[in-house]
């Protein structure tokens, strides 16, 4: 029926719109090189870090929460697994690592759950609280890394054709996606974000639901810093630095409400994959970057706008 | 009466959503200075027809005339400006701003200055509410207003604009007995100023009060329209229906058969309500808690569900002590709610049946921590037939469907983790009364099949015809325990039903009004 595929087209715009903007940019720049594997891989390259952060953020915005503080935490991971390197080696480094999400994480869950600051405070103030850590322990400087093995695993490497971080990007966003689909954390997750007074009513622990997204999407972010600091082999507090929009972003284009109860992980990695696609377009196009910003933002809004219901 | 008189006149309103026609040819027409009640079941065309009138939904067919002009544009605004005002089932008030913030809004007064005047809006609103014989006060703040001051709020608010036709859709399902009885006296008094009023609800002993005609609407069509003297409630249900059988007071009752004790509760007392609440339940008993708005029989529900904490007290199942602190100690001891509020805390609206029917058991159907996708729909299939949902499939959402199929998706929910003891409250709420008796029906039946059930109604009728034992409570106290015999009137013949039922709710009306003067005296 015509009303069917109308609510179907909306649905799925962003699949729609990723082969739409693929198919324009492959004809109008196929001259500049667009096509060339090297290129589409570069993409992946550059969404890889924002994907895995999307990923997270599904899932906190399905529970009907937000987490601001992402891109400032992946930030901080970059500076402690580089100290934590230099100090120790790999494996205190990725320990490190961790250990930024993990604490991070729970702070915000708690003053989330228990003090009952809305996330968009807590990880608001976490964003600067997180930048400034950064910048105090690493002195405002870079800090180098100096472990290929590190730098091979965490963002540099290769296998085969395939960029280490792509198989980043697939094996979170597989995991992630049968976690929200089919397990029963992910029922629990949408449920508490869709109705939440229900959800408490029906025996689910709401406040124990929201304090484990805001841990995972902690976490997310600090392997997010991990991988920016592998791949540029380096520790740096801007690293990350305003990627909290493009994570939402992504999420919101691939169809997730930032109202709770509705999210898909397959949605929010195509949606990070087109925010890839338009700065590279827009690169190869030859805009320079106050064009490229407005260019991009327009777009997005056009996405959403067009995925959004009417009544 | 000169047909040009007419407040409203809708003829031939004919109204199609995608191949459904909501409304057939159906005519309706209301006089200044009547109530007229507008009757039918879910889906009948009532919340279409009037969406209409108020300019939401644009007709495919008929005219529209309000005090003899034709309503040439279909909008809420050119609604509005020819005279007609919805009160809305979900409030239309701001809670932040004051009584007479929200009765001017938009509208505000201003001072010479060219700033609003809000005294002067303190004083019009207190001048309306005074003209009514009712107080409100008007600085008070709406969100600390209880539901019925809120109600007459919003009343106000359609008033001062100078409506000529006031519609009200179930303004009464907030409201305590108190509050309605002042309701009706502010819509008379309207009704004298000439204001034509239509009213809308599923309570058949209101309408039977405050209106002067009633039309109803059965399918999209209109089956009559007729003087109340002329339609007794049977008849009302029956025109609603369609057929006689669906009437409550031919709900079976039969006998209990009382099992073992199920549930005792020994003194047990919420932070601030219930107060010392003692009763017992058997297997295969229904009882019912009776009482108005505030009485504690809410909060003694949330209590024993693990939503609200036991302050004092203890709760025993099967002669066990048990201590529940959140919802899932409740579950676990077999103790399941059918929230107040269904919207809310009984379903998640825009989720599926079939997610919706798995929410408190998803444990039970994860293996490895992932839900096995075919329990779950087996599961969600089994409940559809048993308890007869309405549903174009199990993964359509749950607000695509009627309300009375929407709280058969929460009972489903529940009988799911299997319960002993099974505490409904207000189950049968904004649901027509083919549904209700369904549902009324279905309370039986898991009675009989050995279920300790707890009801909470405030249709007496309903307690009545479901219920085997009725508590009275005022106050967040117990004040009667009364068997449901006792409330039967042997001088009413026992094979008239309709007549024995209605004598029956006198009688347990009279013992919450006792039960609200021992109130008054042990505080006064």
């Amino acid at each position: 029926m015509a009303n069917a595929f109308f609510a179907n087209w909306r649905q799925n715009i962003i699949y729609i719109g990723f082969v739409v903007i693929f198919l324009v940019f492959a004809v109008t720049l196929a001259d500049k090189g667009f096509l060339n594997p090297n290129n589409l891989l570069n993409i992946v390259r550059q969404t890889a870090m924002i994907a895995v952060m999307a990923i997270a953020m599904t899932f906190v915005l399905s529970a009907g929460e937000i987490d601001l503080s992402v891109g400032a935490v992946a930030g901080l991971a970059t500076v402690t697994v580089a100290m934590g390197i230099a100090a120790g080696g790999p494996i205190v480094g990725v320990g490190a690592g961790i250990a930024t999400g993990l604490a991070v994480g729970m702070f915000n869950g708690w003053l989330t759950t228990r003090i009952g600051i809305p996330s968009f405070l807590t990880t608001l103030a976490m964003m600067g609280i997180a930048k400034g850590v950064a910048m105090w322990i690493s002195a405002t400087a870079a800090v180098p890394i100096l472990s290929p093995g590190y730098s091979w695993l965490f963002g540099g490497g290769n296998i085969g054709p395939f960029p280490v971080l792509l198989l980043w990007m697939a094996v979170l966003g597989g995991l992630g996606h049968i976690v929200l689909r089919r397990s029963g954390f992910g029922r629990r997750v949408l449920a508490t974000g869709g109705g939440e007074t229900a959800a408490r009513y029906s025996g689910i622990d709401t406040k124990a639901i929201k304090f484990k997204v805001l841990v995972i999407s902690s976490l997310a972010a600090a392997l997010a810093g991990m991988l920016y600091a592998g791949r540029l082999q380096s520790g740096r507090f801007q690293l990350g630095e305003g990627d909290e929009l493009s994570v939402i972003a992504a999420a919101v284009l691939g169809g997730t409400s930032l109202f709770g109860g509705k999210g898909t992980v397959i949605g929010t990695i195509v949606g990070a994959l087109m925010i890839g696609l338009i700065n590279n377009g827009l690169i190869l196009m030859g805009l320079e970057f106050s064009q490229q910003l407005i260019a991009r933002g327009g777009i997005i809004i056009l996405a959403v706008a067009l995925s959004q219901k009417r009544s | 009466m000169s047909t040009s008189a007419a407040a409203v006149r809708m003829t031939g309103i004919s109204k199609t959503f995608g191949g459904v026609r909501a409304l057939d040819e159906v005519s309706f027409e209301v006089m200044p200075g009547e109530v007229h009640a507008l009757l039918g079941g879910n889906g009948a065309g009532k919340s279409t027809i009037l969406k209409v009138l108020n300019g939401v939904h644009h007709p495919d067919k008929g005219a529209i005339e309000v005090g003899g002009m034709p309503l040439s544009t279909h909008s809420p605004e050119a609604s509005r400006a020819a005279g007609i005002a919805m009160n809305y089932q979900e409030m239309s008030l701001v809670p932040t701003l004051t009584v007479a913030q929200n009765i001017f809004l938009t509208r505000e007064y201003r001072a010479g200055t060219g700033l609003i005047d809000d005294h002067e809006a303190e004083k019009r609103a207190a001048d309306i509410f005074a003209m009514l014989d009712v107080f409100v006060d008007p600085k008070a703040l709406v969100g600390d207003l209880g539901a019925g001051q809120k109600q007459l709020t919003e009343i106000a608010k359609a008033i001062s604009q100078d409506a000529k036709v006031l519609v009200l859709d179930e303004p009464s399902t907030a409201l305590a007995v108190s509050d309605v009885e002042r309701l009706f006296v502010f819509l008379r008094k309207l009704k004298a100023k000439g204001v034509a009023i239509i009213y809308v609800s599923h309570r058949m002993d209101e309408i039977a009060r405050i209106a002067d005609r009633a039309t109803i609407l059965r399918d999209g069509r209109h089956v009559i329209t007729a003087p109340l003297s002329e339609l007794p409630i049977d008849t009302m249900i029956e025109h609603i229906v369609g057929r006689r059988s669906k009437g409550l007071s031919d709900v079976e009752r039969g006998v209990a058969v009382k099992g073992d004790v199920l549930l005792e509760l020994d003194n047990v007392s919420g932070r601030h309500k219930p107060e010392n609440v003692s009763l017992t339940l058997h297997r295969g008993e229904i009882l019912g808690l009776a009482g108005l708005l505030g009485s504690g029989r809410s909060s003694l529900a949330r209590v024993m569900a693990g939503i609200d904490p036991v302050a004092n007290g203890e709760i025993r199942i099967q002669g066990r002590a048990v201590i529940i602190r959140k919802p899932g100690d409740a579950i676990a001891a077999g103790v399941a709610l059918v929230p107040e509020a269904r919207a809310t805390q009984g379903i998640i609206p825009d989720h599926s049946v079939a997610s919706n029917m798995i929410l408190a058991v998803i444990d039970r159907l994860s293996k490895g921590g992932l839900v096995d996708t075919k329990a779950a729909n087996d599961l969600t299939d089994a409940q559809i037939e048993r308890l007869r949902v309405k549903t174009a499939s199990r993964d359509h959402a749950v607000s695509t469907l009627s309300g009375g199929n929407q709280q058969k998706v929460v009972i489903g929910k529940w009988l799911a983790t299997d319960p002993d003891i099974l505490i409904l409250d207000e189950p049968t709420a904004g649901i027509d009364i083919g549904s209700k008796s369904e549902i009324i029906r279905l309370v039986r039946e898991l009675a009989a099949a050995g279920k300790g059930i707890i009801m909470i109604s405030s249709e007496l009728s309903e307690l009545l015809t479901a219920c085997d034992r009725i508590l009275v409570m005022a106050d967040g106290r117990v004040h009667q325990d009364l068997p449901r015999e006792a409330l039967d009137d042997s001088s009413v013949p026992a094979d008239d039903l309709a007549h024995r039922l209605q004598a029956a709710e006198q009688r347990l009306q009279i013992e919450i009004q006792k039960a609200l003067a021992v109130q008054e005296v042990s505080h006064g």
